[in-house]
């Protein structure tokens, strides 16, 4: 079991490196100098020199790429190009925004795919349980903007019950505070809820086919006690593993749905970064999600062996 | 015992939400209550809400219009200012003298202007402030501060200015931001803390959100009417459409789409005000090179638009035709819509006796830019209903465009607003600016209206349009309309957006 997790440590940190060239290398690709961004449009070549050398932008790229390494193992992130502000407590503040809004969100999602997953499971064969899935397909469809778009345009703008927009820290208004994350969660946790639904549906199906649960109900346990008994832990392993990926995707979901609602987020960090060519900014936000993203299916390379005991042998099927 | 099991994960997730409770509040004071229910109606708070958020508070150090749009006349003031029509009025200085040489400007200040941080403000200030633009500042407008030779206090009020060489554009300058007084101790954080002389002072940025400003009880003049005034930035336009209509703001300093006008006239408890600005929506085309080297190329894209239907297809009728480089506030203004007017007939020819009726056309558009979003594709299809061919793409905006456009001049023919002040020189005065126009009567003319009278300065700079315009250099689309929406009691909204700032002193409730 230890030489799997170590396995697993050891290839979460090549993709980090791996994924911190990527970054740097795709950085140098865009188009845009930040200097002259920065100094505006009438700026004379000589000016636009001197910024880039202040910025450090003239040194070799392997050069530049292996300072920033280092900062980044030291955890220095440095300071924006722009404000000249430190960069890192700006991203553990953005993140703050991001995370609340991600955990909103998922457990948004998970309140509606796991009973509706199970029922529309358990009711297949029926009607209500084919409406069921065909509904989720829809939520499937619709991309999370857009579901925000059309709450705003009926609870905000329409009927005036909830905010369209905006951020209150939770400590300042709770009340205020969770009638602004409320439209926001939505958009993003029911679209992920519908797509988990579907992993959890198909999931228990294959596992009430399955012997034991077979042998369950012929010693008399109804469907629904012989799953809940025997079935569930079986079919929470591949669902486990979608709620990683979706994890991911909710994050860089919240980019764009942090727009629509005006939340001042990691995305919208990122977008701004990106316009005004804070390269630096753009940088280690970006890393910071890969972070992210690698840690959360680290974690889940570990819950397996949590949850799957035939996983904790060396030898085991994986 | 299972549905327990999912009440203790959510119950854990709740708990976790919890822990992350500060979360965005590492800022400093509170933001404005987004509803606007509570402040709005008691407290004397307004909530302006805007699209383009400072990248930093320090326009010194950082180029952009959203800086000084916040801080020029609300916390920094200027000697002069422009009044709402385009006048150049007192601020700092109570008034002013120019020699007969136009070489030496004598002001004499104010006595009652202290800073913020309780200093007074003097002579010296003043001479420091001009000073330090030249030798402190980073941003390519400090330029315009070149032509001074020496500034000096003669005493507490009484400022000297020599300038190297007569210059009436550099009083005008004066109104911008490269004209904020600024004082010795105070510019120590200017990117977090600005210390100046305005009715407001800068209390507290909840960055991508909002900035918040109070008014200051030791301000010389007029004392504000709002105890607080919020920006919040909105990057898209609907949600900030959204805000106005759900309350949380007072009102929409700029209208990103004319036609989203229609749902505030039929809601009935709002007032919109419509403007003007110095936004020139120039069609610019590269002078240097195939096909718009050739004159009767340009003439015949000039003729192929219709200016009237195009800024009522794409801009909802909103704006004014200009027919050259200057809007309608600035004193040479002329209407020179005369000049190309609509022929499609005559616009074929134009182009068959150009000969280059073959070389298709590069229109590098500003990707994320809403006029030039909307009114690139009718341009497009009214020039190729004269029988040009358009290749369009689109450019990134400002990165990217910059970069092709402005600096390598890679394109043919590309759009964007020029809204930066009196800007007909900069744009076509210097032949390395991105049109590449090369004139040298339009450039003699230029400069000798820069040193001549106040009179010799109208004429000249109207004949220099006048030309720039016949010569079909660019063409002038329209010019971007100042549209605001509002809350019905606000009063004393700058209506026309032609400087640097968004005045705040005259903002009122009724």
């Amino acid at each position: 079991m230890l030489v799997r997790i170590l396995s697993r440590v050891s290839i979460f940190l090549a993709s980090l490196l791996a994924s911190s060239i990527l970054v740097f290398l795709v950085m140098t690709l865009l188009p845009g100098d930040p200097a002259r961004v920065a100094l505006g449009v009438n700026a004379s070549d000589e000016a636009v020199a001197t910024l880039r050398h202040t910025y450090g932008l003239d040194r070799a790229l392997p050069v530049q790429y292996l300072e920033w390494l280092k900062d980044l193992v030291t955890f220095d992130l440095g300071k924006s190009y722009i404000s000249g502000a430190l960069i890192a407590p700006q991203i553990a503040d953005r993140l703050q925004v991001t995370l609340l809004l991600v955990v909103v969100s998922m457990v948004i999602a998970l309140i509606v795919s796991l009973p509706l997953g199970t029922l529309s499971a358990v009711r297949h064969r029926h009607l209500d349980g084919v409406a069921l899935s065909a509904l989720s397909q829809v939520g499937v469809s619709v991309p999370a903007f857009l579901l925000g778009i059309l709450l705003i345009a009926l609870f905000a703008v329409t009927l005036g019950w909830l905010p369209a927009g905006g951020w209150t820290p939770p400590a300042q208004g709770p009340g205020l505070f969770a009638r602004q994350i409320l439209l926001p969660a939505l958009s993003l946790g029911v679209v992920q809820g519908a797509v988990v639904a579907r992993y959890v549906r198909s999931s228990v199906i294959d596992v009430m086919r399955e012997d034991y649960i077979r042998t369950a109900r012929a010693k008399g346990l109804r469907p629904m006690p012989a799953l809940i008994k025997h079935g569930l832990r079986n079919a929470s392993i591949p669902v486990v593993t979608v709620l990683a990926l979706q994890l991911a995707t909710l994050l860089i979901g919240a980019v764009v749905v942090e727009r629509v609602f005006v939340i001042p987020g990691l995305g919208s960090l990122l977008l701004d970064s990106v316009s005004n060519r804070d390269l630096l900014m753009v940088q280690d936000v970006v890393m910071v999600l890969v972070v992210a993203v690698l840690l959360v299916n680290l974690l889940v390379e570990v819950l397996y062996v949590v949850i799957d005991p035939r996983l904790r042998t060396v030898g085991g099927r994986s | 015992m299972t549905r327990s099991r999912w009440a203790v994960v959510a119950l854990t997730t709740g708990a976790l939400a919890l822990a992350g409770c500060n979360a965005g509040s590492s800022t400093t004071g509170t933001s404005a209550s987004p509803d606007g229910s509570a402040s709005a109606k008691t407290g004397g708070a307004i909530t302006i809400g805007l699209v383009a958020e400072p990248a930093s508070l320090d326009f010194t150090q950082a180029d952009g219009a959203a800086a000084p749009q916040l801080e020029l006349t609300n916390i920094y003031e200027t000697l002069v200012k422009l009044d709402n029509t385009g006048e150049i009025v007192p601020s700092l200085a109570k008034s002013w003298k120019v020699s007969d040489d136009k070489l030496t400007y004598t002001f004499t200040l104010v006595d009652n202007a202290t800073f913020t941080d309780g200093a007074k403000f003097t002579a010296k200030d003043a001479a420091f402030s001009i000073n330090r633009v030249k030798t402190g500042w980073v941003p390519s407008v400090k330029a315009a501060m070149d032509v001074v030779s020496d500034a000096k206090a003669v005493s507490d009020t009484e400022l000297q200015v020599t300038l190297s060489k007569p210059s009436n554009n550099w009083l005008y300058k004066m109104t911008t931001r490269i004209g904020a007084m600024m004082s010795e101790a105070g510019i120590a954080d200017l990117a977090n803390k600005p210390v100046g002389t305005g009715p407001y002072v800068f209390s507290s940025w909840n960055r991508g959100d909002s900035i918040e400003l109070k008014a200051n009880a030791s301000y010389w003049g007029k004392k504000p009417n709002f105890d607080t005034v919020t920006f919040k930035y909105f990057k898209d336009p609907t949600a900030l459409n959204n805000a106005l209509l759900t309350g949380a703001i007072n009102v929409v300093g700029t209208v990103q789409a004319p036609e989203s006008l229609g749902q505030f006239e039929s809601a009935g408890k709002y007032q919109i005000i419509e403007g003007t600005t110095n936004g020139e929506v120039l069609l610019s085309m590269n002078n240097s090179r195939a096909p718009f080297n050739n004159l009767k190329a340009r003439q015949a894209v000039r003729t192929a638009i219709d200016h009237k239907a195009l800024m009522d297809t794409c801009w909802a009728g909103k704006g004014a035709l200009i027919g050259s480089m200057v809007p309608p506030t600035d004193p040479w203004y002329e209407d020179r819509t005369g000049d190309y007017p609509f022929d499609l007939a005559k616009a074929k020819s134009l182009l068959q006796e150009s000969g280059m009726a073959g070389t298709p056309i590069q229109m590098k558009l500003p990707a994320n830019l809403p006029y030039a979003t909307a009114c690139g594709q009718v341009v497009k299809s009214m020039l190729e209903e004269a029988g040009f061919t358009v290749n369009l793409s689109q450019l990134e905006f400002p990165a990217a465009w910059l970069q092709t456009v402005f600096k390598d001049a890679d394109y043919d023919m590309s759009m964007v607003a020029h809204v930066e002040p009196r800007d007909l020189p900069a744009v076509f005065g210097n032949p390395k600016y991105y049109p590449r126009y090369d004139n040298a009567k339009v450039q003699e003319l230029i400069a000798a209206a820069d040193s001549g009278t106040a009179e010799e300065e109208v004429t000249k700079m109207k004949e220099a349009a006048k030309i720039i315009s016949e010569d079909a250099a660019g063409d002038f689309l329209f010019v971007l309309p100042n549209l605001m929406v509002a809350d019905k009691d606000i009063t004393g909204l700058p209506k026309n957006a032609i400087g640097e700032s968004f005045d705040l002193s005259q903002l009122g409730r009724s």
